[in-house]
């Protein structure tokens, strides 16, 4: 019984990281088609129906070019670089509760790799980690335009993980756990986070952009300072492995904020379905796909739709507006908290 | 197991440290004393310790050191462009590196015979009992340690603060 559990486990991994991977797959070719269709033309038509295998067509491009790794580049942490960015991009997904539980032979089994206790902790931790794939490939090209691409993206995170941090603490004190199992299962029905805490969600997805240096916070890779900015020396796979790394942290990204802010793997009118447990689980993680998939494309409407920001106002925003914005929050939320507890005395 | 891991990580950590002394390169003296903290924190999720082991990763390889490899790459120092110490600071820092480790040889001297506590809560790690004895029983440490830190942040704003003329 207990290798069958390992085997579960096993298949889970795999299917969590092959979902991924196929997401953040078509999330390029989303990309081009969203961005077509923002900007009135066509996009993609030629590979298959649709320009369908145009993912397929851009990997093995990706695979059969020329590589070229710079003579005054440091070798080791040129290919270290993209290889972190690639890693740390796939390791999250394990904390996700990806559905509801189970019931395999009268045994039930939950529809995530690992619920430890401090899930949301782990993510943070991992998210504030992948930015030295950045830093690393672009000190590691030996190139001006590089080391600026890898210095913007450091301050970046830095600044923006606070504000993330504080809308964080701001949910975690009306939830009460760090385990994102337990945060999911508190918003069953329409109890959703966003409800009771619009402004740390709104924060929260705007730090997210930044995270994932998206645009309009793509300051490290903006092509009309920098060339290419951090991956301006990289070809062939270890420059798509960055952009893929990219995508696949959009993916991660969507998969946080529905399951933080926007109920997971829940739905209105869950207890009014009659069908049997594993059905509902099985709807619950369709739907949690849908909403993944809506905050994705939401990331590519804004990316198509406001112009980047400059390199000062990124900045004055994220340290003189949304960091005392989730100062306040924080403070408002406990204040409330203890007022609803009955341990707020005038 | 948990014994194997145990030395594999301590092996790591012993290497990474001292690779932080030897490197000649700057940045990978960085890039060591990140790995380092991660074995660090390997050892911490191996006491069961899972809320200090990733507020370790949260706080110093995702924040602190995140800073200083900035600060190190703004500066671009490189092994050609560092500048040779006079031979009076090195006798210096050997001569308070010895002090350091005769201060801590004297503080581990009689570690081996602390008996271990069978009593003690194999959960205490976990964050829920942290919170509890860090808000009941180290309270007025642990707000005073906060108001330190602020102070210090205050201090380091009005330092960085520009001179207005």
């Amino acid at each position: 019984m207990e290798l069958f559990d390992l085997l579960i486990k096993l298949a889970l991994v795999v299917a969590v990281f092959t979902i991924a991977l196929v997401i953040a797959m078509y999330s390029t070719y989303a990309e081009r088609k969203v961005a077509a269709f923002l900007q009135d033309r066509l996009g993609p038509n030629r590979a298959g129906p649709y320009g369908i295998l145009q993912p397929l067509a851009d990997g093995g491009k990706m695979f059969m070019k020329e590589e070229i790794i710079p003579s005054k580049a440091d070798t080791f942490l040129f290919i270290l670089g993209p290889c972190i960015a690639m890693m740390t991009a796939c390791m999250t997904g394990v904390v996700i509760p990806w559905g509801n539980t189970l019931i395999i032979d009268g045994k039930a089994y939950i529809m995530q790799v690992t619920d430890i206790n401090v899930g949301i902790l782990f993510a943070f931790a991992v998210v504030s980690i992948g930015v030295y794939g950045i830093m690393i490939g672009g000190w590691a090209s030996n190139n001006k335009y590089s080391l600026l691409g890898a210095i913007r993206a450091s301050s970046q995170m830095i600044s923006y993980e606070l504000a993330m941090g504080f809308s964080i603490i701001a949910l975690i004190m009306t939830t009460g756990s760090l385990s994102l199992r337990d945060i999911v299962e508190q918003q069953s029905g329409f109890h959703w986070n966003f409800l009771y805490q619009p402004l740390g969600c709104l924060l929260f997805i705007i730090c997210a952009f930044a995270e994932t240096n998206r645009a309009p916070f793509d300051l490290p890779e903006c092509e009309t300072e920098l060339v290419g900015g951090y991956h301006t020396e990289y070809s062939s796979m270890k420059l798509g492995f960055y952009l893929f790394a990219e995508y696949i942290n959009m993916f991660i990204s969507a998969a946080i904020i529905s399951a933080l802010f926007f109920g997971g793997y829940n739905f209105p009118f869950l207890d009014k379905i009659d069908a049997p447990h594993n059905v509902i689980t099985l709807i619950g993680t369709a739907i949690f796909f849908a909403k993944i998939i809506f905050f994705i494309f939401f990331f590519m409407w804004v990316r198509w739709t406001l112009p980047r920001f400059r390199y000062d106002q990124l900045m004055h925003l994220g340290w003189y507006v949304l960091l005392p914005i989730s100062i306040l929050n924080v403070l408002v939320t406990g204040a409330v908290t203890l007022f609803r507890n009955g341990q707020f005395h005038f | 197991m948990s014994v194997i891991a145990f030395y594999i990580l301590t092996v790591l950590c012993i290497f990474s440290a001292l690779m932080v002394v030897f490197s000649k390169k700057p940045v990978h003296s960085v890039l060591y004393t990140i790995f380092c903290f991660f074995n660090i924190a390997g050892h911490f999720l191996l006491l069961n310790a899972q809320f200090l082991a990733i507020v370790h990763i949260i706080v110093y390889a995702g924040a602190i050191m995140v800073l200083f490899l900035f600060t190190i790459m703004f500066l671009n120092l490189n092994a050609e462009v560092e500048p040779h110490k006079s031979n009076l600071l090195k006798v210096a820092a050997v001569v308070c590196g010895g002090l350091l480790l005769l201060i801590l040889v004297s503080c581990l001297k009689g570690a081996e015979n602390i008996p271990v506590n069978p009593m003690l809560d194999t959960q205490m790690g976990m964050v829920k009992n942290l919170g509890m004895v860090l808000y009941n029983e180290y309270m007025l440490p642990f707000e005073m340690l906060s108001i330190l830190f602020l102070s210090a942040m205050v201090g380091a704003v009005l330092l960085g603060k520009k001179e207005t003329k």
